[in-house]
């Protein structure tokens, strides 16, 4: 099961917002239940490779390019800090 | 209802039968088959539903709602017709907004006259994996499909090649490669369209067994025919709008009898059918990666949304927007006011009597009301549709979220607040998209605050009467200078209300930004030009409906008045007149006016006059007052109705008239401090019943429509108090 409870201890794992600009990583989990529901139905399945985008002027929202294929998501900072990546 | 209710008692074979999981659909059962469209948004969608049906389209609303439902007529064949309608563009079958909402009533009552006899499916190829998941679950229903595997071109840009016979027999489903903004494949899609479709047999995903004996009484109940449907009614049984009370009850009464879990369940069922899709992609589709240059849609954005440009293009799109609707518009909007009037002198000197008068200040003037705006709105909703089709919308979404937020709105606020200048109508409805509810609640109050493009001949006639028409420092010109600051005033009180609202209203809900960041295109003409033709058309068919009765009404009003009020009026005037010696031009007036004021509207008038007159109103405003109640727009009319009713047919545009209107010391009456009172009250007033109606269905109550009423009006009232008090 991919999802995660909020209720779980505070992790150190690393989320797709610690990620720089142009990073990539692999998502691991989602760790907000409700949230992951529309974050899965857009693309953002655990074991696929996210790359930091861009950032809007003011930090926030930001945009991520998902898979191998050109497919660009925005969302906010702190949605994206729910989506945990791989070590 | 009734129908489900019997069937509830003799428990039909069907249900029971588990192993047949799908019914044929009752096809063409009326006639004309009847063929929904669905897609994720930015699959090419509306662009299929375009070429499919071209101008032979129709917007009407889904029952009880007021999502936008079109439908076409499709010729598929020279023998064959098909009724399409087109459904809300969406991500999944389990809705997250109220646009989505619509296709699940849809999609889940197959006695509704509404229920398609199949449906195609537009996906775009070059994302197939997200896209298909909205797929999987329509085939699940088990409901005939058409795959119409749209931007076959952008799929090969990026080196992805699909096997399209491989797809086919992996999906079970007639697949038809193509591209509709070119119009490429739709001759085949039509073809097959026409054909016989059952019901497909290839099943993506099957609900645990765990599930199994919830879903049985589900079915059984309903008379469903299929597991996964009844996985959907456990799901949504609060928003399917076609369940009874007691049915809702007896769907919740499994739920927590069973412990199902909606959450778990839709994210299981979510990664489940992932897998599956990348089985299937695994074997149709490979991909070649190719070096690729910086891909130009990054290159655009490293501008557009750059921290300094990003903003200055931002505001420069702004800028021309409103310079084509008050520069651009204004020559063929010169040209229907000239005509107007050309037709009625015509009339007025070729016939005579009551029911000319009617016909000419009555219902032709309304009607010019009306047309006149046509030019403002097809320019404003061009720009709309152009920057939505292009991509640049997201754009500014995107770089105005964090501003937004800050005043508790979103941003996707921005869409229907930009909308909102054109028209507060359409801009509450674009709302939709905001799933957040508090934050959909905030935009749609505060939206009707943007200053409409109903408010601009109020605007443009009283500013032209009292600020000259000079220019500050060397190129502004003062007017339009005066025009720009009453924008501002409207949309900083929209904001500051907002952040007002932001404190008050309590919620629980998060709001979301999870979108699709599309890439930018060439806005296709002919998207645009039907979105054009489709707004002017429902601005003149239900606004103009309002605005032309209104005017027979106000003419009535003006021309009638109790008993034999207005027949004493007309003797006392022509004997204070000859008493005095008038001309007979004067007499002409003193009696036209004398007549006015004891008319219904005068009478009207009256009463509100000692409520509006500390913000330097008279009765003749205070008429004008009550029927811009009904649409603001109707100012103009009201006051050139107002004043042409007994006055020279010359004095034709109504500025003349209003600049040659004196006070009881006969001195101009529309001085600055009135005119700018009157103005900030137009303003802020909330004066537009088709807006209040509109927020009635939006909002299902009376609650936030009322709310606005008393608030919008109140703002109005003070600050003009405010502004002639201080002015004076």
């Amino acid at each position: 099961m991919a999802i995660r409870s909020t209720t779980a201890a505070p992790t150190t794992q690393r989320s797709v917002k610690d990620l720089r600009l142009g990073e990539s990583g692999t998502i691991c989990c989602l760790q907000d239940p409700e949230m992951a529901l529309k974050l899965l139905e857009m693309g953002c399945i655990p074991g696929t490779q996210v790359r930091l985008n861009s950032r809007a002027p003011l930090g926030c929202p930001i945009t991520l390019v998902l898979g191998d294929e050109d497919y660009t998501l925005s969302l906010r900072v702190s949605e994206a800090a729910t989506i945990l990546l791989k070590k | 209802m009734a129908r489900l209710a019997t069937i509830s008692t003799v428990p039909a074979p069907m249900a029971v039968a588990s192993s047949v999981d799908s019914i044929p659909a009752p096809h063409s059962r009326r006639g004309l088959t009847r063929i929904a469209l669905v897609g994720n948004p930015n699959s090419g969608k509306s662009s299929l539903f375009n070429q499919l049906t071209g101008l032979n389209q129709k917007v009407g609303n889904f029952p009880g709602v007021t999502v936008d439902r079109k439908t076409g007529i499709s010729q598929l064949t020279p023998q064959h017709r098909a009724e399409i309608i087109d459904l809300p563009g969406t991500y999944s079958l389990y809705p997250k907004s109220l646009d989505e909402k619509v296709i699940a009533d849809l999609l889940y009552d197959r006695d509704s006259a509404q229920y398609p006899d199949f449906v195609v499916v537009t996906v775009d190829a070059s994302n197939l994996r997200r896209n298909l998941l909205l797929f999987t679950q329509l085939a699940d229903l088990g409901l005939p499909a058409v795959l119409a595997l749209n931007m076959m071109d952008v799929a090969e840009q990026h080196g992805v090649h699909i096997d399209i016979a491989e797809l086919q027999q992996e999906l079970g489903v007639p697949v038809i490669p193509m591209n509709a903004r070119k119009g490429i494949g739709v001759a085949a899609l039509k073809i097959v369209m026409a054909q016989h479709l059952d019901a497909p047999t290839v099943r993506f995903y099957a609900p645990d067994a765990a599930l199994l004996p919830m879903l049985r009484q589900i079915r059984e109940r309903f008379d469903l025919h299929n597991d996964y449907l009844a996985l959907h009614y456990a799901h949504q049984f609060r928003h399917i709008s076609f369940l009874t009370p007691d049915q809702r009850q007896y769907v919740q009464g499994l739920v927590e009898k069973y412990g199902f879990e909606p959450t778990a369940r839709q994210a299981q069922e979510t990664i489940a059918r992932y897998a599956r899709i990348n089985e299937i992609l695994l074997n149709a589709v490979s991909v070649t990666r190719t070096e690729r240059n910086e891909p130009y849609s990054n290159k655009l954005d490293k501008v557009l949304t750059h921290r300094v440009w990003g903003y200055m293009i931002f505001f420069g799109v702004l800028f021309m927007m409103f310079q084509a609707v008050f520069a651009w518009a204004s020559y063929p909007m010169d040209l229907i006011d000239q005509g107007i009037a050309l037709i009625n002198s015509l009339i007025q000197t070729n016939f005579n009597g009551p029911l000319i008068n009617l016909l000419t200040e009555g219902v032709i003037a309304g009607l010019g009301g009306v047309l006149i705006f046509i030019p403002q709105i097809a320019l404003l909703f061009a720009f709309i549709a152009v920057l939505e089709e292009t991509g640049y919308m997201a754009r500014v979404t995107f770089m105005m979220d964090r501003i937004m937020r800050k005043f508790g709105l979103n941003g996707k606020s921005v869409v229907p607040l930009i909308s909102g200048v054109a028209c507060a109508v359409p801009a509450i409805m674009s709302a939709r998209t905001i799933e957040n509810w508090k934050d959909r609640i905030i935009t749609i109050f505060v939206t009707p605050l943007m200053s409409c493009s109903a408010r601009i001949p109020v605007y443009t006639v009283l500013t032209a009467l009292v600020v000259p028409d000079e220019k500050v420092l060397g190129f502004f010109n003062l007017q339009g200078v005066v025009l720009m600051g009453l924008y501002l005033l409207g949309f900083l009180s929209a904001m500051f209300s907002a952040l007002a609202l932001k404190l008050l209203l309590k919620t629980q809900e998060r709001s979301y930004f999870i979108m699709e960041f599309p890439v930018y295109r060439w806005p296709r003409w002919k998207n645009v030009g039907i979105t054009i033709v489709e707004k002017v058309k429902t601005f003149v068919f239900q606004a103009g409906k309002v605005i032309v009765a209104i005017s027979v009404i106000l003419w009535v009003l003006a021309s009638y008045g109790p008993g034999e009020a207005l027949e004493q009026a007309e003797q006392r005037a022509r004997a204070t007149a000859a008493q005095q010696q008038l001309s007979s031009e004067q007499t002409d007036n003193r009696v036209a006016s004398e007549k006015l004021e004891n008319s219904y509207a005068g009478l009207f008038g009256r009463t509100l006059e000692p409520a509006i007159r500390p913000l330097g109103f008279d009765w003749k405003i205070g008429i004008a007052l009550i029927t811009s109640f009904a649409a603001r727009e109707v100012f103009v009319g009201t006051i050139s109705t107002i004043y042409s009713v007994g006055q020279d047919a010359d004095m034709r545009t109504v500025q003349q008239k209003l600049a040659a209107e004196k006070d009881e010391n006969g001195q101009p009456f529309f001085t600055p401090a009135r005119a700018f009172s009157l103005l900030v009250f137009y303003v802020f007033a909330m004066q537009c019943m088709s807006t209040l109606a509109v927020v009635y269905r939006e909002t299902k109550g009376w609650k936030w429509p009322l709310m606005q009423l008393v608030y919008m009006t109140g703002l109005a009232y003070v600050s003009s108090l405010v502004v002639y008090q201080l002015f004076k």
